[in-house]
């Protein structure tokens, strides 16, 4: 009979902890962040924003389903802004009714129009390129092709992640956008099929593959080739990242095919100003600088310079395709990925 | 005072358990809402490619995982409760251990250390001098049946722990009789024991093979491709939200469709324990070859579901240790812990009302009700989550409305900023888990003992407190911790439905993991499991416990019938 007290008095000690985490009166300023963007990444840009404004951040992180929580809260949203990876999540946002224009003649950067929806609706802050890794060892060449990568003196040689992840299919949209969905079609088998192994792992697990002989040429994005090589914690990183060298695929035609990482501002943001100071800051020389710095990527701002380590990579020259039609073609290729059976990987 | 109001009390009590069934089947019901949206050629697409596929390799691996699993769980429950040999003491709650060890952690831990790049490949290369893997064959552990095995070793115990408690219920007069008819062990095993297991079995093999089917984390590191897969490849890649929540409907109805197939195999059989003095029945003694062989038996699931799993993170956390005095990870074990308090205790309550409004009023409404909310187990984490968003965002909605006409402004929603979201979220998740257990425990509470405590006048909540309470309470604890592990290792709605700034040990693992730090991830993960452990040893000894008590039941009952008598003065004295 002790029991059911025993349960009261559990619940009663259980839930006085959680009454403090319930929100308190709305303190001046504050601003409410959803980020898919991961928290070490972002963190470096939240701290200069509070010390340069005092406006402190929350932040919650997901990998999805943001933009349906800020979908479902409808007004009620605590949400001020959304922090994205990829081109298809800022458009995505876009299509969920979720985001507000951002005036652009308030910002205080410059961000080039390729770089932002034409109606406001999101800017990228930062781009990144996809481009090869090879390894120093075993490949010769200093210059590829992503249609290249079809070629049978590749096979069981390539590595990559999975072809459903939003960088693959960013890729994969922007082949379907140059060269139509048949013949796209045609080069993702040929490369499906020079793979060394079913794609599995991010982009630094395929450096790691090629530090350790699985394959010799893998796909990835640009500033991982930077954590790596700058990963104290982890110093046989470098080891991983000293093994490869950066190929910048088509730079003698089209360029690379770049993403953007961005920011949306939400609907019914209750920090409204305080979203817009955010915003702005990050497109201010401060924050692009830090991007470039620390993470290792393309500030959008084109007089904000990358980094040193980043330039000793080569030079970027970016495809010049609107990002747009990437994320248009990103339904078409997660298909292509199904009906090809990319990440069942080789075949034959 | 008493007798009037008792067909009042049972209409409380049905509305009461058609509300607590409400409640879990709201974002079910949101699901099945936001499926009814066009999904356009999702189907057309998904018949003509992966579907096929996916839907062979979800069999597969269900087959997979529900024969291993089936075959360890009541194998190892069978020689722990019926034989005796070295280590058996120990075995018996040892091999609950694995419980406390999540997929993803485990599907993580063996791929990083079995793949190609991993420490046993990379030794083998360097001792036999490979160089690339076209040297060498090496079985791939990313593969269906890397995570078949895998996953088995982690969810075997839901079976182990059902049929554990069926093999120490079953009169053991039955085999006893049948032993001196002169039956081997086997057949004794196989001929009774195993037939009278059945349905605690199948019970646990269901939780076992729900959870796999549910599962994204684990089988993202193997590289299978399973029907869950499609779900988030259409939500995410295809925008297409309403067609990953048909399929997620669809995934639902083949398990529907699994139980019932189950239920009706059984449906002329009657596994009343019956009504014979029980005892613990006397064990077999294993002697020569067959003692070590029961003994490794035991141990190699401990081995690989534990042992293995825990050595790689230990290794990998020692290289980090610094961050065991990090505040971050001290304030996640404290939410983590918080949480899981909370929505057990909810969750085995939310039962009880459930079970009990069942047995007061069996109507087909609230039997059908609590069979579908209890499926709610099946559905892939995340898409969960956003069935919960729907309701709970209204509710919000309307919460914050009226508290901002009383106390003025008040920033942000109150029930997903306060944690709230995800309580009801583990309960809606969890109920099969505890309900299953709580339901089995009152079906072997004789009607007889309702009656009589009626008769004497008690109300449905006086007899509820006072008798099934105290005779559940060995099934309410086993109830409660389950759930409150399976809380600890919950993640993807856990990601989904956190409030701001809020970080529990299975995120913390997910954001380090997300970032390819697998050693910061390390110490987290050990954290889940050791502080999992603690409820799974606690569990295994109140189980063990319980058990020994049943030689008692009788007169536990007398007691519960002597209390109920004493009290029938009781309240008249104090008013």
């Amino acid at each position: 009979m002790k029991r059911p007290w025993h349960l009261l008095a559990l619940t009663a000690l259980t839930l006085l902890p959680a009454a403090g985490a319930l929100p308190g009166a709305a303190s001046a300023e504050e601003l409410n962040v959803y980020s898919y963007r991961q928290p070490y990444l972002i963190q470096p840009l939240l701290d200069a924003f509070t010390a340069k404004t005092g406006i402190t951040t929350n932040v919650v992180f997901s990998d999805k389903g943001l933009g349906e929580r800020i979908a479902a809260e409808g007004e009620n949203s605590p949400v001020d802004v959304m922090l994205t990876v990829d081109i298809g999540r800022l458009a995505g946002a876009k299509d969920l009714g979720i985001t507000s224009p951002i005036p652009m003649d308030q910002l205080e950067g410059n961000v080039p129009a390729e770089f932002r929806d034409p109606d406001g609706n999101w800017i990228g802050l930062t781009s990144r390129a996809r481009i090869v890794y090879a390894s120093r060892e075993r490949v010769e060449q200093d210059s590829i092709t992503y249609e290249e990568l079809a070629d049978p003196k590749w096979r069981g040689r390539i590595c990559t992640r999975s072809g459903q992840h939003d960088y693959t299919l960013g890729l994969i949209a922007s082949m379907i956008a140059h060269h139509g969905e048949k013949d796209t079609e045609t080069w993702l088998t040929a490369v499906r099929d020079n793979l060394a192994r079913k794609p599995t792992g991010n982009d630094r697990a395929q450096v790691k593959s090629i530090y350790a002989g699985e394959c010799d040429i893998a796909l990835g994005n640009t500033y991982y080739m930077g954590q790596m090589e700058t990963n104290e914690k982890d110093p046989e990183q470098k080891d991983w990242a000293a093994s490869v060298k950066l190929l910048f695929p088509n730079s003698d035609e089209r360029g690379s095919h770049v993403n953007l990482s961005g920011v949306v501002l939400a609907k019914h943001a209750p920090h409204r100003d305080a979203a817009l100071k955010f915003i702005s800051f990050l497109t201010s020389h401060d924050a692009q600088a830090i991007y470039a710095e620390t993470n290792f990527e393309y500030p959008v701002d084109p007089e904000v310079p990358v980094s040193e380590r980043v330039k000793s990579w080569g030079t970027l020259k970016p495809d010049s395709l609107p990002l747009h039609e990437i994320a248009d073609f990103r339904k078409a290729a997660s298909e292509m990925v199904d009906r090809v059976g990319f990440d069942n990987g080789p075949q034959s | 005072m008493n007798t009037g109001h008792a067909g009042r009390s049972e209409h409380f009590w049905s509305g009461l358990s058609i509300a607590a069934a409400a409640l879990v089947l709201v974002p079910l019901l949101a699901i099945g809402w936001i499926a009814l949206t066009p999904s356009g050629d999702v189907w057309d697409h998904l018949v003509s490619t992966v579907l096929p596929d996916a839907l062979a390799t979800t069999l597969l691996m269900m087959a997979g995982v529900g024969s291993l699993t089936l075959i360890i769980g009541v194998g190892t429950a069978w020689l722990t409760t019926m034989c005796r040999f070295p280590g058996r003491g120990l075995f018996d709650w040892l091999l609950l251990v694995p419980l406390a060890v999540p997929t993803y952690i485990i599907a993580f831990a063996y791929v990083e250390a079995l793949d190609y790049t991993g420490p046993v490949q990379s030794t083998l290369r360097a001792v036999m001098g490979f160089k690339t893997s076209r040297d060498y064959w090496f079985p791939e552990v990313r593969s269906l049946g890397g995570a078949i095995l895998v996953m088995s070793f982690v969810l075997y115990p839901y079976v182990y722990l059902t049929s554990r408690a069926a093999f120490l219920l079953q009169t053991s007069s039955m085999l006893d009789v049948s032993r001196t008819l002169g039956a081997s062990p086997l057949r004794v095993f196989l001929a009774i024991a195993l037939p009278m297991a059945r349905p605690a079995a199948a019970v646990g093999v269901s939780l076992a093979l729900m959870e796999c089917l549910n599962d994204i984390g684990a089988v993202t590191f193997f590289g299978v491709r399973t029907l869950t897969f499609s779900v988030y490849e259409t939500w995410l890649n295809r925008s297409s939200l309403g067609g990953a929540a048909q399929l997620a409907i669809a995934m639902l109805l083949m398990v529907f469709a699994l139980l019932w197939v189950e239920r009706r195999a059984r449906r002329h059989q009657r596994f009343n324990s019956g009504h014979s003095k029980q005892r613990q029945p006397s064990r077999i003694h294993l002697n020569g070859l067959a003692a070590p062989a029961a003994l490794i038996a035991c141990a190699l699931p401990v081995l690989l579901g534990f042992g293995v799993p825990a050595l790689i993170l230990v290794e990998m956390a020692a290289r980090r240790l610094e961050l065991f005095s990090d505040p971050a990870l001290h304030r996640a074990i404290g939410h983590s812990l918080q949480l899981a308090a909370i929505a057990s205790v909810l969750t085995v309550a939310l039962s009880v009302a459930l079970a009990y409004g069942l047995r007061l009023r069996d109507t087909p409404v609230l039997r059908l009700a609590i069979r579908f909310s209890s499926i709610g187990y099946a559905i892939p984490g995340a898409v969960l989550a956003v069935g919960i968003l729907t309701p709970l965002a209204a509710l919000d909605g309307i919460l914050g409305g009226a508290l901002r006409a009383l106390f003025g402004d008040l920033s942000g929603p109150l029930l997903l900023g306060s944690g709230v979201g995800l309580i009801y979220a583990y309960s809606v998740r969890f109920l099969a888990v505890s309900y299953g257990q709580i339901d089995s425990g009152f079906g072997k509470i004789s009607p007889h003992l309702d009656m009589v405590s009626r008769t004497l006048g008690s109300t449905a909540a006086r007899t509820l407190w006072q008798v099934h309470l105290p005779l559940l309470k060995p099934v309410l604890l086993s109830a409660l911790l389950l759930t409150f592990v399976d809380c600890m290792k919950e993640l993807p709605a856990t990601v989904l439905l956190r409030p701001f700034n809020f970080d529990t040990l299975a995120t913390t693992v997910f954001e380090a993991a997300s970032r390819e730090a697998f050693e910061e991830a390390a110490l987290p993960a050990l954290a889940i499991v050791l502080v999992g452990l603690i409820p799974v040893i606690l569990l295994a000894r109140t189980s063990a416990r319980s058990f020994r008590d049943a030689t008692s039941r009788r007169e536990s009952l007398a007691s519960a019938a002597a209390s109920l008598l004493d009290r029938q003065d009781a309240p008249a004295a104090a008013e």
